[in-house]
């Protein structure tokens, strides 16, 4: 298969500080790449690279056979690419609905206002938003408004869906709905590229893992080859146990699919 | 938009605007009507982009005064029509203010409000050098510029139906541009312009032409209500009071509504109206604009609409 998404030796730095240093990685569509590391690893950097919202000082992105390095954030939603961000930015005063519209009205599709409209319901229920379509953004409980960010991020029918720690601040129960969510999405054919902190719940949902550490990447590889990388365990994961419980939990699923 | 209960409320208001006066040929009523007019076209307009945008705009006044040099200008010295020199003044200050929005709205929040402040200045010293435009003494029309309009007297009757057009496109530009995808990309602005940019929102795009179509009429009202006083002088053109009286409006109908804010400067003006006439308080109507921002700002912050929301919630199905 094509890549949907390559990075081709991206650098960015803020003065003295290297936050992304020559990294390379490609994405197929279609699958769910994982992207973990340390704090201040680079990580949200690099989605902030992706969309645009920095530009990088060397190095080339490209999405869908097109370049787009340097362009506006706009733009590059315009191109399929929909995210979240890691702490919550409703639109506050405006509705559930609302919120999803604008997504669907300004993303990939570029939809016209009512057939945006039908859009954001369908994205809303998709995320279990559609019971509170009318309520105001900033009545949402946190677990609420992250539901929302991914909510208006799919209404654009992206292409691609950078995740930003989705997962962080919920209780059990929800991350096992957000998780069953994030699957239900790639099943409809989302490429997915997704930041978490929470082991267990990368480990079992990624297609593949890069590790980031001072901006540079560490390892590449399937998530149980990752776990196992002693430069990883070293970096992030900190305790071989842990790895090692990964790594187990990782082929039991996998003997159960 | 037509099967709308709240396009026809727009009609209504308009309507009675025009037969009311006519009716006794109530002289009076129609000027405090025709003041009401500009003061719904200025407050309208700039809650485009101070409602829906989130930019705080403290020199709407710019586009009101230059539309009344041009205008007068084309009029005295070029001997255009009055129809045609209205068209000109609307687009040439829309173009003007385009050029400054794509400039200015590259700053935010206060930074963007003070250098709308800049833009008043600037332009009003221009004007005060501008030998064309008669420097700081202005231009006085002859009263012959009258005799198309049948004379000063049917003269200030057209004005007034004008100026009553004028106000009524404001009225339904603001409700057109809401219920628009454009005015949903606004309000994503005026909500959280990051955010908002990254959904897609063309921002730097949107708000230009967001600043430039809130100059459009504005400049027309200028041309007419300048033209009406068959005299214009930078002091009272570029005057910064009148900017602030709109923001003051905007806050007080609700910033974001289409009813709110001309309510709002219908009850303004008759406010500012009886405090100007009554012996007590003349000259005293900027000391009660500032109290009663206060208090808004303390505790109506979603201004007349908020409250009647909040009192009347089914309201909102009808009204925008």
């Amino acid at each position: 298969m094509t890549a949907l998404l390559e990075l081709d030796r991206v650098s960015k730095r803020f003065g003295g500080l290297l936050a992304v240093h020559n990294l390379s990685f490609a994405m197929r569509e279609g699958e769910i790449l994982g992207l973990i590391g340390p704090n201040g690893a680079g990580k949200s950097t690099l989605f902030n690279l992706i969309n645009g919202v920095f530009t990088p000082n060397s190095g080339r992105i490209v999405f869908n056979g097109a370049d787009i390095t340097g362009e506006r954030p706009f733009m590059v939603a315009r191109h399929g690419i929909a995210r979240t961000h890691q702490i919550v930015q409703p639109l506050t005063n405006m509705t559930v609905l609302d919120n999803c519209t604008v997504g669907a009205c300004f993303g990939r599709e570029n939809l016209p206002l009512h057939r945006a409209t039908e859009a954001a319901r369908a994205a809303a229920a998709l995320v279990g938003l559609d019971d509170r379509l009318h309520l105001a953004a900033l009545h949402l409980t946190i677990a609420g408004k992250k539901r929302l960010e991914l909510a208006r991020a799919l209404a654009a029918q992206p292409k691609l869906l950078l995740l930003d720690e989705v997962l962080a601040g919920l209780n059990p129960t929800e991350i096992e709905h957000m998780i069953a969510v994030i699957r239900r999405i790639r099943d409809s054919g989302v490429t997915i590229l997704i930041i978490e902190h929470l082991m267990q719940a990368i480990m079992s949902l990624s297609d593949r893992i890069v590790v980031l550490n001072y901006g540079e990447k560490l390892a590449e590889g399937a998530p149980a080859e990752v776990a196992r990388d002693p430069q990883v365990i070293e970096a992030y994961l900190g305790d071989p146990k842990l790895a090692a419980a990964l790594e187990g939990k990782d082929e039991g699923s996998a003997a159960h699919g | 938009m037509l099967c709308r209960p709240f396009f026809w409320i727009i009609a209504l208001v308009v309507g009675a605007f025009v037969v009311s006066p006519l009716i006794g040929n109530d002289v009076q009523l129609r000027e405090s009507l025709a003041l009401a007019a500009v003061y719904i076209t200025l407050a309208s307009n700039l809650n485009l982009m101070l409602g829906y945008a989130g930019y705080i705009n403290f020199g709407s006044i710019v586009f009101f005064g230059l539309g009344g040099y041009i205008c007068i200008w084309l009029v005295d010295s070029n001997h255009w029509p009055l129809a045609a020199s209205l068209i000109a003044t609307g687009i040439g200050v829309s173009a003007l203010s385009l050029i400054f929005g794509f400039g200015i709205l590259r700053l935010r929040g206060p930074f963007f409000a003070l250098s709308t402040i800049g833009i008043v200045e600037g332009v009003q010293a221009f004007v005060e050098n501008f030998k064309p435009w008669g420097g700081s003494s202005g231009i006085y029309i002859s009263p012959e510029v009258f005799a198309p309009l049948g004379g000063p007297g049917p003269a200030l009757w057209v004005i007034y139906f004008l100026l009553v057009a004028v106000m009524a496109a404001s009225l339904y530009l603001s409700y057109g541009i809401k219920i628009s995808k454009f005015g949903l990309g606004l309000l994503a602005i005026g909500q959280n312009e990051d955010a908002a940019a990254i959904l897609g929102v063309p921002t730097p795009r949107y708000k230009a032409l967001c600043y430039s179509a809130s100059a459009f009429l504005p400049a027309i009202a200028g041309g007419l209500y300048f033209f009406k006083g068959a005299f214009i002088q930078p002091s009272d053109a570029f005057d910064l009071t009148l900017s602030t009286e709109a923001i003051v409006i905007c806050m007080l109908g609700g910033q974001g509504t289409v009813t709110g804010v001309a309510l709002g400067a219908y009850l303004y003006e008759e406010l500012r109206g009886y405090l100007l006439v009554s012996s007590t308080f003349s000259n005293f109507q900027l000391v009660i604009a500032g109290a009663l921002l206060l208090v808004i700002v303390l505790f109506f912050p979603s201004g007349l609409m908020g409250f009647i929301y909040s009192r009347f919630p089914r309201l909102q199905k009808v009204l925008e």
